[in-house]
């Protein structure tokens, strides 16, 4: 529905960015500070213009088109709700400024107060609200005006933790209900993870990998993809006929890597550890050297039994019930091959 | 809470750092636990004065005892040589609305009518050019800014009288201004640009135009840009965005501008005087007059005291235009997030 290409000379904010986010789906703009995401969203709002390339929506250039002309709105990080407005005249804003009847306005904004569990709260000032009822009269307000496009800029920073899982459900719960397009720029994985039907990982004004959340995370395209989105082992290793050869072994995979010399990456979840049986390809022996306690996961420094260099080397697996490593217990541990993934150099 | 709290007056700047004492708060009414130790409401009440004190002087030495002062006088008399003949005469009241020895003229409500104007006017003049030079300077690079800053405050440096003068010169009719409105026949050619409303109002504006500016400055430079960002993304036009976005924002800073740039505006007369020619005679002119060459001094505080009248009536009426709903705090019944 839109196809967005992007660069940002001043200070390459954008670096050419090329992106599609189809009608009617949930889609995040996902990086560490400072890659761009935000920038991006702007341009997209009509609040920035960039130095070159365009912005289509339904096919119909809207790069220069101001943002009061474009059917997208915006639910701001600070929310922006005018101070001097009462909730019900804050939601009406964008109806009223387009002249739409006063009956029509009350009708559309009732509606979304109600849909958004606020009724009651029309005559209140935005002062008076907690910061999870700003938030959703600030969503209130971009939906009121049915947006092609609905933005949301990091909406969840200002709010606590365990309200944010909560809000986080919802806002999925309220895209699916609507059937609108979202875009949502957010820094945390989790909640990309949580509420996206695509993400797009961006990092120094480039987009390094698009995909569904589980492809995104479990075959991430990068080194960079594969940290940002949680916790990662990454192997040095060489290709050597069919298999990829490392300092812990040599291991099969699944899809062939394209170098020669390069890295693998590997979840933590996904190695499976075992202290009596092995079997043939994929399993590593190895001794503990130290392990390290970590809650969810386990940090193990290992000598591989038949590692020429005998040089200790970290992985992080999943802890489960009965793994109370020790130093110099002797482990096995098996790398399914369809997971371990061979990465792009970056 | 108790009820006793909300009646200390400075209990919003934070919850009371010690409750009061159960049973004797319950025994005792008068006995409480406020800050500092006060234990009983007439420390309070002595605490208070105390701090209230230092106010109340200032504005009874510079305020109350001139005002006074004056009313005695606009109600005394005019000597036949300007000395002060203390007799209780409503004279000059009457002489101010117009009731001379040769019947009914309206010249002195003239006066004030048109220093009422000019004050407006004025004002708004500098209101129009304050928010593009406000604007202009707020999003400038913090260097450049506090350069702008400094360039707009350089006319306070200067004597009023002398930046008159200044203007007579720019104006006068051998200067490419003056020589300009001749060609285009404004002007007869060879005569000067002043005096007249166009040499007045400039030198009215280059006077009172930091008024504006400055506090309006420091209201804009802590404006949140994003809602004007906000208002644009929700679809509205210029005249909407500084509607409801930048002038709820800048409300403080311009409200302080106009009230400091309207009074002193309409009580000029240094400026009138030299630009304005016989065309702008004053208040401020006439007060100047009565107790200056006319040495009428009575008569001089009836004036006086007319213009503070006309003060007062425009600073209560701004109030309530200037007066948001939602000024701070919650209103009574709403409750806190």
């Amino acid at each position: 529905m839109a196809q967005v290409q992007k660069c940002f000379g001043s200070h390459k904010a954008l670096k050419g960015v090329d992106l599609e986010v189809r009608k009617g789906e949930f889609f995040t703009l996902l990086g560490p500070s400072g890659c761009g995401k935000t920038t991006l969203l702007r341009i997209i709002a009509g609040l920035e213009l960039p130095d070159s390339g365009h912005v289509l929506l339904g096919g119909q250039d809207i790069t220069r088109l101001p943002a009061a002309k474009r059917q997208v709105n915006t639910v701001f990080q600070s929310y922006a709700l005018f101070p001097h407005l009462n909730i019900f005249e804050n939601v009406a804003f964008g109806l009223k400024a387009r002249q739409i009847e006063p009956f029509e306005v009350r009708r559309r904004v009732a509606e979304k107060l109600e849909m958004l569990g606020l009724d009651g709260l029309d005559k209140r000032y935005p002062h008076q609200l907690s910061g999870g009822q700003k938030q959703r009269v600030a969503l209130a307000r971009a939906l009121v005006n049915e947006p092609d496009i609905l933005l949301l800029d990091e909406p969840m920073s200002a709010l606590d933790a365990h309200l944010r899982t909560q809000v986080q459900e919802e806002l999925r719960r309220l895209q699916r209900e609507l059937k609108q397009t979202f875009i949502l720029v957010t820094h945390d994985q989790d909640e990309a993870m949580v509420v996206s039907d695509r993400i797009a990982v961006m990092r120094e004004g480039l987009v390094e990998q698009v995909g569904e959340p589980r492809e995104v995370y479990s075959k991430p395209r990068n080194q960079f993809v594969a940290e940002f989105l949680g916790a990662a082992n990454i192997i040095a290793a060489r290709r050597d006929g069919g298999r990829v050869v490392t300092s812990l072994g040599s291991f099969d995979l699944s899809a062939a890597p394209a170098w020669d010399e390069g890295s693998l990456a590997i979840r933590p979840e996904r190695i499976v550890l075992a202290d009596g049986q092995d079997g043939d390809g994929n399993w590593v022996r190895a001794k503990v050297r130290e392990a390290i306690y970590r809650g969810q996961s386990l940090d193990v420094w290992l000598t591989p039994d038949d590692s020429a260099a005998g040089d200790p080397f970290k992985v992080r697996v999943r802890t489960h019930g009965k793994d109370h490593l020790r130093p110099g217990d002797q482990v096995s541990l098996f790398f399914p091959p369809e997971d371990l993934v061979a990465l792009d150099q970056a | 809470m108790p009820d006793d709290y909300s009646k200390i007056p400075d209990n919003k700047t934070g919850p009371p750092l010690m409750a009061p004492l159960p049973d004797e708060a319950e025994t005792d009414p008068n006995l409480v636990t406020w800050y500092g130790g006060i234990h009983r409401r007439k420390d309070l009440t002595r605490r208070g004065s105390y701090l209230l004190g230092p106010g109340l002087v200032w504005l009874l030495l510079f305020l109350a005892l001139p005002a006074t002062g004056l009313l005695a006088l606009s109600l005394a008399q005019r000597g036949d040589f300007g000395q002060i003949h203390w007799v209780f005469t409503l004279e000059n009241y009457k002489r101010l609305a117009g009731f001379g020895l040769f019947g009914w003229t309206p010249d002195h409500l003239l006066i004030l009518g048109r220093s009422l104007w000019v004050g407006l006017v004025t004002t708004v003049i500098c209101v129009l050019l304050a928010y593009p030079l406000t604007f202009y300077i707020a999003t400038r690079p913090p260097k450049t800014r506090s350069r702008l800053l400094f360039l707009l405050v350089i006319p306070f440096w200067t004597n009023v009288v002398v930046r008159a003068y200044a203007w007579l010169l720019i104006l006068s009719p051998q200067l490419f201004p003056a020589k300009l409105a001749a060609f285009f026949g404004l002007i007869p050619a060879g005569s000067p640009l002043f005096p007249g409303s166009l040499a007045t109002f400039l030198g009215m504006v280059s006077t009172f135009l930091p008024f504006v500016a400055l506090p309006l400055y420091s209201s804009v430079e802590r404006m949140n840009w994003e809602l004007l960002e906000a208002a644009r993304d929700l679809y509205a036009n210029r005249v909407q965005v500084f509607l409801q976005a930048i002038l709820p924002q800048t409300r403080p800073g311009l409200t302080v501008g106009v009230i400091v740039t309207f009074i002193p505006a309409m009580a000029m007369f240094v400026v009138t005087d030299l630009l304005g020619g016989s065309k702008y005679m004053l208040i401020g002119n006439l007060i100047q007059n009565q107790f200056g060459q006319a040495r009428d001094w009575p008569f001089g505080a009836a004036l006086c005291l007319a213009l503070m009248a006309l003060t007062m009536v425009g600073l209560a009426l701004y109030r309530r235009w200037g007066d948001p709903r939602d000024d701070n705090g919650s209103p009574a019944g709403g409750g806190r997030p």
